[in-house]
């Protein structure tokens, strides 16, 4: 028993030298950040661009889009997206943000890059089932991307699948058919990815932290992606159930979600004995802990950044851990506050609005944490550091309408209305986004060895933050007003005076778009060009501060690290630094 | 500073006894990367089983005409059926001791005698399925009242079958590897937890597919 870690690590000592083995089909924890890195840039990139097709179309209905008339001759007649098409998008611009994005590159990028070096292992517990993990992911990207390809486009039901919709087949509208099928698979094989990624962080953060390295030294990102995977384990697993069941209905006759006397257009349909009620349950009870497996890795990045560029110890460590710990477990208390429309009992409403406004207390103490982590600091005003502060702006806007829509009379107003748009994309995608971009001008340098440009990214800094309060903010107060969302266009009367809102959030839809070209450009033309990166560019203290940039295939060259301090030993200026690595031996032990 | 002293001062509490060391050193907890492994599969897997059978609850209680077909000799069938399947459970309590023991054909023979039950609970299962088949009842149909009751049966059956035969075939890979000295120990132990969490899906699915569906009369 004692030398198990070794015998989960021995089989990959040496590093493997074809191409295939170095790059493709990898072992290596670092290859396969880097892989699941490139997957969300993939996604994140063609999400983008339906976004922007989204909101051109809800404010220029009649214009020709270059392109879009060959891919779907039928959704897109001469590149006039039809309101049906518009569905389509939408659908696949949330299912690639949701999943392909928010929940691969905080978790599964960045994670699988940082996470082993940051406890001091030379890989993941299961290196194979990392591998495994990331194919599977990839084949459910090609799955849901293959449907933009297939006859009638993409399924219409949007990222959350709703029944009676999604499960009646294609009798329902373009895309019910063949694209349903391919996104439900899709989904499913993202939960066994997921899941098998989810286990292979506990086990490695469990059994290969280093000589020294207790949990309570480790980074605070260690355990924002440590409770991420524990949720992720948690809830996967009940949307993999939803996905099959979803599948069943779909293609074996089976009625889960499907009520008896269902008519769809004017045809009745042959099932009965389900509740469209049940898909509901088992999606939320996944779709509210993904909330955070997307946002908790970014606590944990901002929380780190902000140590290192203000040069003082994260504020709080415990209680931020703690409060993480809090809001993973909440997380799984709270999903009935995306149901409020369905009809529950008011009593129900009010058991799930309690712990939902519950949940904003440890939020409120983390994000008052990262402020005093900031007071008094002494600032390095970073592209990283910029994004860090500029999370903290997003999710706090973002989270106060979080505060509206947790009661259920107030939700009953807003929830179908553009307030709920722009809420979650504030706290939900565009914090998530902004902890990713803190992350790569953090550890670009560390995973390419190279520096990224500071002034392209202070630019992109400032055009994303100005440009995504621009797009964002405008939602909340046309959902006050009462604009429906969903809605391909807007007909009514009443409805018209807000056009021109619409409008400038379309324009600023696409110049923050077009930004995201800096920040590409910058990726890649640093990854070749930029300044070489030393061990340490940021004088940071943990481990993966202490090996080559980028590192050995097995992370630190054959030696076994020992640690000594705490993660966030900022501050007191000893032997001219104002820093103590984590394995220095020098000054132990550390504050007695 | 003193107010940042919290997780320091902490940290250093805890050095005190809880030292993890790298690489033949003491585990935390002692529990084996591949035996934690299996057992966060099982928490995952076991919410998977439990989503469905939320499912089956959620539905049977809304449905006014659930019906209950099985009479006894499908209630006797099951019955053997749950006593074949807990027998392999003692025989793969036996194989994970001989293995520690280091009796190589002992486990093996275990391992084997395990599986074997995996298949003859199989064989009783698909008969008892094309059995109901024969009945008329189908994923979408039967005899007998609401359509959701072949749905809910064969969803729930077929995924616990599914996991029957898939841990045949994982104990017998486990067998052959253990007998050629392949596999360790912990590895049999490994699939034993397997093998045990099958089995106790089942015993959440005999009472609540057939037990609660016995035909009253």
């Amino acid at each position: 028993m004692a030398n198990m870690p070794m015998e989960a690590q021995s089989h990959h000592h040496t590093a493997p030298t074809g191409f295939i083995r170095k790059y493709i089909f990898s072992l290596d924890h670092k290859v396969i950040g880097k892989q699941y890195y490139f997957l969300a840039i993939v996604s994140v990139f063609l999400g983008m661009v339906l976004s922007w097709l989204v909101r051109i179309h809800l404010v220029w209905p009649n214009v020709h889009i270059w392109g879009l008339g060959a891919l779907s001759p039928a959704g897109a007649p001469g590149g006039v997206i039809s309101p049906e098409y518009y569905l389509s998008l939408l659908t696949i611009h949330g299912t690639l943000m949701v999943f392909f994005v928010l929940t691969t590159a905080p978790q599964a990028g960045f994670g699988n890059y940082a996470l082993p070096i940051q406890i001091g292992a030379e890989d993941m517990a299961f290196p194979t089932l990392n591998m495994l993990s990331f194919w599977v992911t990839f084949l459910a990207l090609c799955a849901l991307v293959s449907t933009l390809f297939v006859e009638d486009g993409p399924p219409i039901s949007g990222w959350t699948a709703y029944p009676p919709l999604s499960a009646v087949g294609s009798i329902a509208g373009p895309g019910q058919g063949m694209g349903q099928n391919l996104w439900a698979v899709s989904i499913a094989l993202f939960c066994i990815g997921s899941l098998l990624g989810a286990l292979n962080f506990i086990t490695t953060t469990v059994d290969l932290r280093c000589k020294g390295m207790t949990l309570m030294r480790m980074p605070v990102t260690c355990w924002a992606w440590l409770i991420t995977a524990i949720l992720s384990l948690l809830s996967f697993a009940v949307l993999f159930a939803a996905c099959v069941l979803l599948i069943l209905d779909r293609n074996a006759g089976t009625s889960f979600f499907l009520p008896a006397g269902l008519l769809v257009n004017g045809q009745l349909q042959n099932h009965a004995g389900g509740s469209p009620l049940l898909w509901q349950h088992l999606f939320w009870f996944f779709g509210h802990p993904e909330v955070y497996i997307a946002i908790v890795p970014g606590f944990g990045v901002i929380s780190h950044v902000l140590s290192v560029f203000s040069r003082k110890p994260v504020l709080g460590y415990k209680i931020i851990v703690i409060c993480l710990l809090a809001i993973g477990f909440l997380s799984f208390t709270v999903w009935g506050h995306h149901m409020f429309l369905s009809g529950m009992s008011p009593y129900s409403g009010f058991l799930f609005s309690i712990p939902t406004l519950i949940i904003t207390i440890p939020a409120t103490i983390i994000s008052l944490l990262w402020l005093g982590t900031v007071f008094g600091g002494r600032l390095r005003f970073t592209t990283s550091m910029m994004f860090a502060l500029g999370f903290i702006s997003v999710f706090v806007t973002g989270g106060l309408g979080g505060m509206f829509l947790a009661q259920p009379s107030l939700d009953i107003f807003l929830h179908g209305t553009y307030f709920v748009v722009g809420h979650f994309h504030m706290v939900m995608g565009v914090a998530a986004i902004f902890g990713m971009f803190a992350g790569t001008y953090f550890w670009f340098p560390k995973m390419f060895g190279r520096m990224m440009n500071e002034r392209l990214g202070k630019i992109h800094f400032w055009i994303t933050f100005i440009g995504v309060y621009c797009i964002f903010m405008p939602m909340h107060f046309i959902g006050l007003e009462g604009m429906p969302r969903r809605y391909s266009s807007f007909v009514s009367e009443v409805m018209q005076p807000l056009m021109p809102v619409h409008k400038f959030m379309t324009i600023a839809a696409l110049i923050t778009g077009a930004s995201q070209f800096i920040f590409f450009f910058n990726l890649f033309w640093s990854m070749y060009k930029g300044t070489k990166a030393t061990e340490n560019p940021w004088e940071s203290t943990t481990l993966e501060w202490t090996v080559p940039s980028p590192p050995p295939f097995d992370n630190f060259g054959g030696k076994h690290p020992v640690v000594y301090h705490d993660a966030y030993e900022y501050g007191n200026v000893q032997s001219g630094k104002d820093y103590v690595m984590q394995t220095d031996p020098a000054e132990q032990p550390a504050r007695s | 500073m003193s107010s940042l002293d919290g997780p320091v001062s902490a940290a250093a509490l805890h050095d005190a006894h809880d030292i993890p060391s790298w690489g033949g050193g003491s585990l935390p907890y002692a529990v084996p990367s591949k035996k934690l492994g299996m057992w966060l599969f099982i928490v995952s897997d076991a919410i998977t089983f439990s989503a469905v059978i939320f499912a089956y609850g959620y539905l049977r209680l809304a449905a006014a005409d659930w019906p209950r077909p099985f009479v006894a000799a499908s209630i006797a069938n099951a019955t053997v059926m749950t006593f074949v399947l807990l027998s392999s459970s003692v025989a793969m309590v036996l194989a994970v001791r001989a293995s520690s023991l280091g009796k190589v054909s002992g486990a093996v023979g275990w391992l084997v005698a395990t599986a074997l039950g995996g298949v003859i609970f199989d064989i009783l299962h698909i008969r008892e399925w094309l059995g109901l088949i024969g009945e008329g009842v189908r994923p979408f149909h039967n005899p007998w009242g609401t359509p959701m009751f072949g749905a809910a049966f064969f969803t729930m059956t077929g995924l616990h079958m599914l996991h029957v035969t898939i841990g045949v075939f994982y104990l017998l890979v486990i067998a052959v590897g253990f007998g050629r000295r392949k596999f360790s120990a912990t590895d049999v132990e490994v699939s034993g937890l397997y093998w045990h969490f099958v089995d106790l899906v089942w015993m959440f699915i005999f009472p609540l597919v057939y037990l609660l569906s016995a035909k009253t009369t």
